[in-house]
């Protein structure tokens, strides 16, 4: 039985540590709230963009974008895994990377070559390890993620698009469905299919100005860049809503290991009195 | 009689910048300055960094909105416009890719390996990783 020293010690050291844990879980809580927030404001952007997009797709369109035409012969695929600067957050990442691997391999068994970008250390952290071909990447997003910083692995996988590199793109997000609940996916940017507006089938086309091409290639990177930016800002959602609830489930299991250290602590305490007693009594009887 | 009117909204990646109804919108297209008015054809364009200005219905001023590029779509009956957040230059996407693909390959160099993967055995690792989040769970209850 150990002794009352160091039972006292292990207790007062699994108090700091959940200390710790309190406060983590605090912290991820109002970033959590600040986090909804942003992804709250980015909707009417997705939104509009959606219709615009589902317009243009409706448009009697004398150019047809390659970002909306699917290509039969796939030989390469793209991936933008989406994922965490920090750890602590249960099985956040493990969740999402199991479906991207899961995705990759049905693909590795037809045959065809992946490449990677990652967003986030934890998606940069995996990929390596596993050997994946990484072709771009982009860390240190922080708690509020601005869409200049994902521009370039977006763009790596826009061009390797464009000229034929990769038939296929997908993205590997987290879909913040409410505090306790995460849902990973893996969906597909490319070739896109928009919802094509149901009032719009009369025959009809914009004026472009300057001239077609230009303007749909523009708002089709747009498009893309607006998918990946809203998924980073709901992941990061994601992000401290798991860790909230990871930071809690440690902060009980804490108060649970004390308790059970406190009742050790009073047995071992009351024993010793019992020891010294009998001691002293027996000292007693032999004089 | 008031005047005809349709609906405006301006939007931009990070927040939403106005919505309302409008009489007339004026902004900086590519080629110029384009005036829309309610029942406009369909319309769509890239817009230069500058000024849209929305006359409101009712109101004497117009409203000033800056905005640093974007597109803007005309429908019938709603004018959308999607800005962007940002300056935004050709050369500046590219220095991104180019920085993104660089550290990529920094990465790479420094530790990583690339070549065969063994999904099977990925797989298993991520399956057991999961396995013991499960079993944590479990013994908490």
């Amino acid at each position: 039985m150990p002794s009352e020293k160091e039972i006292r010690t292990q207790i007062s050291s699994i108090k700091n540590t959940q200390k710790i844990t309190k406060a983590m879980e605090m912290v991820a809580a109002s970033k959590m709230r600040k986090a909804q927030d942003r992804m709250a404001a980015n909707r009417p952007y997705s939104k509009k963009m959606r219709s615009v997009i589902g317009h243009v797709a409706s448009a009697n369109i004398e150019y047809h974008h390659p970002y909306l035409v699917d290509r039969p012969d796939v030989k390469r695929v793209g991936y933008i895994a989406v994922s965490t600067d920090r750890g602590l957050c249960g099985g956040l990442n493990t969740n999402a990377f199991k479906k991207a691997v899961a995705s990759m391999a049905e693909w590795s068994e037809k045959g065809v070559e992946i490449d990677v970008v990652t967003i986030g250390k934890k998606a940069q952290g995996f990929f390596s390890r596993m050997g994946a071909n990484i072709v771009g990447q982009v860390t240190d997003i922080g708690d509020a993620p601005e869409l200049a910083m994902l521009l370039g692995t977006v763009k790596v996988m826009l061009d390797a698009y464009d000229e034929g590199k990769i038939d296929r793109l997908y993205i590997v997000e987290n879909e913040f469905v409410n505090t306790m609940t995460q849902s990973p996916s893996v969906t597909q940017l490319l070739p896109a299919s928009p919802d094509v507006d149901e009032k719009l089938t009369h025959h009809w086309d914009y004026i472009y100005e300057p001239e077609s091409k230009t303007v749909v290639d523009h708002l089709m990177t747009r498009y893309i860049e607006s998918l990946v930016y809203q998924s980073v800002v709901e992941n990061v959602a994601c992000e401290m809503a798991a860790r909230m609830i990871a930071m809690k489930s440690a902060s009980d299991n804490a108060g649970d290991l004390i308790d059970d250290l406190q009742l050790k602590y009073n047995k071992a305490r009351q024993a010793s009195i019992t020891q010294e007693i009998s001691e002293i009594v027996g000292g007693a009887a032999a004089v | 009689m008031a005047a005809a009117t349709f609906r405006v909204d301006i939007v931009s990646a990070e927040k939403e910048i106005f919505s309302g109804d409008a009489e007339m919108i004026v902004a900086s297209a590519e080629l110029g300055e384009v005036g829309i008015a309610p029942g406009h054809t369909p319309f769509i364009t890239r817009i230069k960094p500058g000024e849209i200005r929305v006359k409101s219905a009712g109101d004497e001023e117009d409203l000033a909105i800056y905005v640093s590029g974007g597109i803007l779509e005309v429908q019938p009956y709603v004018v959308t416009v999607l800005s962007d957040t940002a300056l935004r230059a050709e050369d500046i996407d590219e220095a991104a890719a180019e920085a993104a693909k660089k550290e990529a390959e920094e990465a790479l160099a420094a530790g990583g390996k690339a070549g065969e993967v063994d999904y099977a055995a990925v797989q298993q690792q991520l399956a057991e990783a999961s396995a013991q989040l499960q079993l944590i769970k479990k013994l908490r209850k």
